[in-house]
C-alpha cells in the first residue's frame, strides 16, 4: 500500500486570494466553501463569531469549492462572487449569498449586485461570459489538490484541520495554531 | 479466483494489491441492461473506486467529488469506474439520485467477488473497503490506497498518480 501524503494547503495564499484581516496575523485561517452548502451556511457564521473574537490575531481567505452536480446554484454564486470581487466588493457579495443561500438564482443574484451598488450591466455581462470560471475552477482544483473532500473544509496555517467546526472547536484549535507560531 | 484473503482483521487494507501488479481482469454489471469489461479499457489509466455502499454519507461526499473532478480525470484520458457490492437497481438510483457521470459496477453476484480478488473485501462487515487503485495503459496497478472506511479518500492521490502516470508515459517517448 502507497501511503497518502498528509492534507495540507497545497496553493500557499496570495495576492490572488480574497483575504480579511492583517497579514501579520499569527494564524491564517483558509475556508473552501460552497455558497448552496447548507453547511458552510453554519460555517459562515461561526467564522464571523471568531472574527469578532479573534480580530488582527486572524487572517481569513476564502476559495471556491462549488459542488455543482449536487448544488445548482453554487458555480454561478461563486462566479458573481467573484464579479464582485473584481469591483472591490468581493466580501460584501460572499456575506450576501451565505445570507440568502435559498435564494441564488440569477435574478437573485443582481439584485443583491444592485444593494452593494455594483455596476450592475458589466456584473451580468461578465456573468453571462461565464468570465470568472477559470478562476473558480483554480480555486477548486487547488483545493481537490489539497485533500478537500466536502465542504467546508478549513485550513489553519496550511493544515487541514479535520475536527468539528463549531465557534469553540474551531477557536481552540486556531489558538493552539497561534500558540506554536 | 484467489480466495486467500485475511479474516482476522476488520481492515483488510494488509492485503490489497499493490503497485507493480497486474489487474486482475473482471466483468460487472453497470446497470440493469449493461456490462463493463475491464480489459476493454486498455491503452488508458483506469480509476478504480472501490467503496462500502450506496447512499450511506460518506459514499454520497466521495462519489460526489469524484462526479466534480470527471473533467480532470478525462484530460489524462482516465476512466472511472466506482465498484460495490450493492446490485445493479441499487446503483441505478443511487446514480440517478446524485446525478452521477460515471459507471457503478456491481460485484453483487458471487458477492463480493472482485473485491476479494483485490484484496479489499471486509469478511464480518461483507462490504468492500474504501480502496482506490489506479491501473495503467497495460492494465497494471500503478498506485493503490485503502482509505480508513469512514474517511473520504479524496482525489489528490488519484491526481498525483496519473500526473507520475503521464510522465512516465512522456519519458518513454510513447
Amino acid at each position: 500500500m502507497v501511503s497518502k501524503m498528509s492534507a495540507r494547503l497545497s496553493v500557499p495564499v496570495s495576492e490572488r486570494d480574497h483575504v480579511q484581516g492583517s497579514p501579520d496575523a499569527a494564524v491564517t485561517l483558509v475556508e473552501y466553501g460552497d455558497f448552496e452548502c447548507p453547511h458552510c451556511g453554519a460555517a459562515h457564521l461561526v467564522v464571523k463569531q471568531i472574527q469578532k473574537t479573534l480580530g488582527d490575531q486572524l487572517r481569513f481567505v476564502f476559495r471556491h469549492f462549488p459542488l455543482a452536480q449536487i448544488h445548482p446554484h453554487a458555480e454561478r454564486a461563486a462566479e458573481a462572487a467573484e464579479a464582485a470581487g473584481a469591483q472591490g466588493r468581493f466580501w460584501q457579495m460572499h456575506d450576501l449569498l451565505f445570507e440568502h443561500q435559498q435564494s441564488l438564482s440569477d435574478r437573485h443574484l443582481l439584485l443583491y449586485a444592485e444593494a452593494i451598488d455594483l455596476d450592475t450591466d458589466r456584473f451580468a455581462r461578465e456573468l453571462a461570459e461565464h468570465v470568472y470560471q477559470p478562476r473558480v475552477r483554480e480555486d477548486f482544483m487547488s483545493g481537490v489538490r489539497s485533500g478537500v473532500n466536502g465542504t467546508p473544509t478549513f485550513f489553519i496555517n496550511g493544515a487541514r484541520h479535520d475536527g468539528l467546526y463549531d465557534v469553540s472547536s474551531l477557536l481552540d484549535a486556531i489558538q493552539r495554531a497561534g500558540s506554536d507560531v | 479466483m484467489s480466495r486467500e484473503i485475511n479474516e482476522s482483521q476488520s481492515n483488510s487494507s494488509g492485503s490489497a494489491l499493490a503497485a507493480g501488479m497486474p489487474a486482475p481482469e473482471f466483468t460487472l454489471p453497470a446497470g440493469p441492461d449493461r456490462k463493463v469489461t475491464l480489459e476493454n479499457y486498455r491503452g488508458r489509466p483506469v480509476i478504480l473506486a472501490f467503496y462500502p455502499a450506496d447512499w450511506s454519507p460518506v459514499c454520497g461526499d466521495q462519489m460526489a467529488l469524484y462526479n466534480e473532478i470527471l473533467p480532470e480525470f478525462k484530460r489524462y484520458n482516465a476512466e472511472l469506474l466506482g465498484i460495490s457490492v450493492d446490485g445493479p437497481w441499487c446503483h441505478r438510483a443511487y446514480r440517478e439520485s446524485r446525478n452521477l457521470q460515471f459507471p457503478l459496477l456491481a460485484d453483487f453476484e458471487p458477492k463480493g467477488e472482485v473485491a476479494r480478488v483485490y484484496g479489499v473485501y471486509r469478511d464480518g462487515e461483507g462490504v468492500s473497503e474504501r480502496a482506490l487503485f489506479v491501473l495503467d495503459n497495460e492494465g497494471r496497478i500503478s498506485w493503490s490506497y485503502v482509505s480508513p472506511i469512514d474517511v473520504n479518500p479524496g482525489a489528490d492521490g488519484i491526481l498525483a498518480a496519473l500526473e507520475n502516470l503521464s510522465r512516465k508515459e512522456t519519458q518513454d517517448g510513447k
